[in-house]
């Protein structure tokens, strides 16, 4: 790991005045992808400013229909959140699915959404619950936070500070975990609201997690997974690379979005 | 150099250390701990498991400073008074072990899943939390044995405590 200087920062307010520290600042939360990336010399900030100890970032609030998570709640926090079983069990099956114990009891919401890794599980949920990624500053839709691999609307110096979402009638995630990373080498979030069947697809877009309309449309009509036997995924919009082809991920999403259908509770 | 302080076994120490130093580069090099192991150095392995603040972490993964203030628990602080700690007993017992390189991280994770489901451990659950550890030797049979064992008798001491 190249030489970086840390920062501890105790208020949001604090953070973002010390983002401006050096030349390549970098928020760090739990640090779970970030500090194996600077180890591999892949990253190499020239300061850290740790979120961990933020206060207002932390914790969960459920009032009637609204879950509101802050930023800095760890994975772990949310797979064992009574409050989340109650409103989205769902989202707290996801969490307990995020890499392994330890990894879990650091890493962060924030920190997954805000990285935006293509394989990553909280985007998929984030998209089908139709959630809004709050931020020090403004509001952000998720259909217009997720830009790309990696990629987020959230400007250099900005923080999210919490995810909020309405609790969805019907939820479920089902999720194809590489057997080594355990990363998603596909998996599927669907949620259903009176608004409508939202289905976010996470590990096996070319661009990034994404929302997936024909399902989505056969799924408004009967919330099923037979609905989605006719429904096809086109390769040419999926990853390859070792893991798996177009091809197959294509398949995977057919094949985990009607387990997370019929898993949806 | 930064100074950090942190409490480590129930000792509150201290040292100078760069903002990049690894916790277990500080628990190893700067404390003498060496029973904290760096095994893969990915993250994928957890022989470097110890607690923060109670809950089981890679110390590979987590820079010293960002512990700072922290409490830390590693393996060697887990025996008392020269008597093992009863998961440390029953990985001995149950032969939970061959070469040994994994059971400081084994140890301090069946701790830290011990601590979260009590007597409620069964063994899917159990592997299930093995997921962040990795054995060569084992084949996991035993160390899930010694787990599970541990489990019922730190579920009935704590019962017979009551």
């Amino acid at each position: 790991m190249y030489a970086t200087n840390y920062h501890r920062a105790f208020s949001v307010a604090d953070a973002v005045r010390l983002k401006g520290s050096g030349d390549e600042t970098k928020y760090v939360s739990g640090g779970m992808t970030l500090i194996p990336t600077m180890k591999q010399r892949l990253a190499a900030p020239s300061d850290l400013v740790d979120l961990r100890h933020v206060a207002e970032m932390k914790g969960i609030t459920v009032s009637g229909a609204t879950v509101r998570i802050g930023a800095a709640t760890t994975h772990a926090e949310v797979a064992s959140s009574a409050e989340i079983k109650a409103a989205c069990p769902a989202l707290s099956h996801l969490a307990s699915l995020i890499g392994d114990p330890h990894v879990r009891h650091m890493g962060t919401v924030g920190g997954s959404v805000a990285n935006n890794d293509p394989a990553a599980d909280y985007p998929s949920a984030m998209l089908a619950l139709g959630a809004t990624i709050v931020t020090d500053r403004r509001r952000i839709v998720a259909d217009d936070f997720f830009t790309g691999l990696f990629e987020t609307a959230l400007h250099d110096d900005e923080i999210i500070v919490a995810v909020e979402f309405e609790a969805p009638e019907k939820a479920g995630y089902s999720k194809f975990p590489n057997p080594a990373s355990r990363y998603a080498m596909t998996g599927v979030f669907v949620a259903k609201s009176a608004g409508g069947v939202r289905v976010g697809v996470t590990g096996a877009g070319s661009d990034g997690v994404f929302r997936h309309s024909g399902m989505e449309q056969a799924l408004a009509g009967n919330f099923s997974p037979d609905a989605l036997s006719g429904v096809t995924t086109d390769p040419a919009d999926m990853l390859s690379d070792l893991h798996g082809s177009a091809e197959y991920r294509a398949n995977l999403v057919n094949v985990m979005a009607r387990r997370a259908v019929a898993a949806a509770t | 150099m930064t100074k950090v302080t942190m409490t480590v076994n129930g000792r509150q120490v201290s040292g100078e250390v760069e903002d990049r130093t690894l916790l277990v580069q500080f628990i190893r090099d700067k404390l003498g701990l060496t029973g904290t192991h760096v095994g893969c150095d990915t993250s994928q392995c957890g022989t470097c498991v110890v607690h923060m603040d109670g809950r089981s972490i890679k110390s590979c993964s987590t820079l010293a400073v960002q512990a700072a203030g922290s409490e830390i628990l590693t393996i060697e602080g887990l025996a008392r008074d020269g008597e093992l700690h009863p998961v440390q007993a029953a990985f001995k017992a149950h032969h939970g072990l061959q070469c040994g390189f994994c059971t400081p991280g084994m140890v301090m994770t069946a701790v830290d899943m011990i601590n979260r489901y009590g007597g409620a451990l069964d063994e899917k659950t159990v592997r299930e939390n093995l997921e962040g550890n990795i054995c060569r030797c084992t084949g996991y049979h035993n160390i899930v044995k010694a787990i599970l064992a541990a489990a019922a008798e730190m579920g009935a001491g704590r019962q017979a405590a009551e």
